[in-house]
């Protein structure tokens, strides 16, 4: 096996891209990676998407984005894992070039959500649940959220507001980040006001579906310094499943495979929870960040909202999570997340974090898909 | 037009028809070939009693394409008396009528209807027990 590291990174703004296609956000994210970097040739492509052919009845997507990326004739596949899609795209990037086999791969996540309405979006992200066990009674992935927040207040005596920090946290970094979303810090009561999406899950637990791409250039460690100036090595990748349906889990607040994946991950790089500089987790929902935190080490069961009120996940604080704004306000666009994720560790890194910018040597990144079913964690090195 | 589909599952849906493992005796819900406890092959049908409590509730206000007309529904994890945990939709019920433990028992009911030409889809929900 081979060292890793990452030599250039794309992202475009994510939100309502009305005026660009699937196509063109990956584009986007792909040429700015390349641009990132020196590296000549590209082996092979990786494009993490969950809903091309739902919303955009485009499948066959490594082939058309690398045809329109000008990378004609490289290996080039998409990748499905619902949202954490664009996380198994980094981590079959990583396989490819530790293996040897390849030794330029990018990995670039997409989402277009835009194209569709809402009630065939809603669908097709519920796609991501057990379709004749979850899916069938007309579930969706806030509804989902909130069976286990609810859950989640009851077992532990947590009160609603008691989650304000995770929403206040994202929208305060998300401000600072021009890609973002949403570039307002919002209040906690601000957040306590906020209607209901799927009750007890507000507007401000849930982030927005929007469009967005995102990407990363890999090469082998030796050879990195001659392709970028300030290349990250890719410390530990490590990926874990769970039983699909919530209803299936011996412990439906007890996040297996993220767990599992940070586990792995922390004995890959040989480190432990404590010596993280920052954690972007995988905040699609308030009570997801809680039970990521508690899966990954960050905190006690039932413990996650009493510490993110105490600051310890600030910017300021021992493990600041969300640092560009999470998926609460950054955005969520689907697959596209874990990519931007790694994306955004590698700015903390680099020290190209702008406003937001913390002083970090090591970061971790963990991409969730659906309710927690599969979990991709990455832990980065400056 | 989705016949087969839906038929394979008409037992389960319908009857709440699932499983005892042979090997390891712990009760599954849904059916499936592989024990999810012991990950052994061997099962023996069983069909569950229908009654239990629930373990969490949520609201669906923006439903997925197909469920738009039925907005909004209370959606739930049912403990069942046996054990198994399943996902299903509270029906007879108001939302603010609803708290964890609240013992519910299986009815059949629409699930959807996929169009003008497609399926009517059947299944079970829950609803709180009816006090005689």
């Amino acid at each position: 096996m081979r060292d890793v590291s990452i030599i250039g990174i794309g992202q475009t703004d994510v939100g309502e891209r009305w005026e660009r296609s699937l196509r063109d956000l990956a584009v986007d994210a792909v040429v700015a990676a390349m641009k990132d970097s020196h590296a000549e040739r590209v082996d092979a492509l990786y494009v993490g998407n969950m809903l091309s052919g739902e919303l955009t009845a485009q499948e066959h997507l490594g082939t058309l984005i690398a045809d329109w990326s000008g990378l004609g004739g490289a290996e080039a596949y998409k990748v499905e894992a619902a949202d954490a899609s664009g996380a198994a795209a980094v981590r079959l990037a990583y396989l490819g070039v530790a293996s040897g086999i390849h030794d330029f791969v990018i990995a670039c996540g997409v989402e277009k959500t835009t194209d569709a309405d809402a009630e065939t979006t809603n669908a097709a992200w519920s796609y991501g649940t057990d379709a004749e066990y979850e899916g069938n009674q007309g579930i969706t992935m806030p509804s989902m959220a909130g069976l286990l927040m609810r859950r989640y207040m009851h077992e532990f005596s947590v009160a609603h507001e008691d989650l304000a920090p995770f929403a206040v946290i994202a929208h305060a970094n998300g401000a600072n980040n021009p890609h973002a979303m949403f570039r307002s810090p919002i209040s906690a009561a601000v957040y306590a006001k906020a209607g209901m999406v799927a009750d007890p899950v507000g507007m401000f637990d849930a982030a927005p579906l929007c469009d967005g791409a995102a990407a990363v250039l890999l090469c082998p460690t030796e050879v990195a310094n001659r392709f970028a100036s300030r290349p990250v090595r890719i410390r530990a990748s490590a990926a874990a499943s769970d039983r699909l349906a919530i209803h299936s889990r011996n412990d439906p607040l007890f996040l297996r495979a993220a767990h599992l994946s940070a586990e792995r991950a922390y004995m890959q790089a040989g480190v432990a929870p404590h010596e993280l500089d920052l954690f972007e987790l995988h905040d699609a929902f308030s009570i997801l960040a809680a039970l990521s935190l508690e899966a990954c080490g960050f905190a006690g069961r039932g413990k996650a909202a009493e510490l993110a009120k105490q600051g310890v996940f600030d910017l300021q604080g021992k493990t600041p999570i969300c640092t560009m704004g999470g998926l609460k306000a950054r955005g969520h666009p689907i697959a596209a997340s874990g990519v931007y994720q790694i994306v955004e560790v590698v700015q903390q890194l680099r020290g190209e974090a702008g406003a937001n910018q913390i002083e970090a040597h090591l970061g971790m990144a963990q991409s969730l898909g659906g309710t927690g079913a599969t979990a991709i964690t990455h832990i980065l090195e400056a | 037009m989705n016949v087969a589909r839906y038929w394979r599952t008409e037992k389960t849906r319908y009857g709440l028809v699932g499983e005892t493992c042979r090997i390891c005796g712990e009760p599954i819900f849904p059916p499936r070939d592989l024990c999810p406890h012991c990950t052994e092959a061997g099962q023996d049908v069983r069909t569950f009693g229908g009654k239990g409590e629930v373990y969490s509730f949520s609201t669906v206000n923006d439903a997925p394409a197909g469920y738009s007309e039925y907005t909004p529904y209370t959606v739930a994890l049912i403990k069942l008396q046996e054990g198994p945990l399943l996902t299903a939709q509270l029906t007879d019920v108001d939302e603010p009528d609803v708290h964890i433990g609240m013992p519910v028992e299986m009815v059949t009911r629409k699930l959807k209807e996929e169009g003008e030409n497609g399926m009517i889809v059947y299944g079970y929900k829950f609803r709180p027990v009816i006090q005689a």
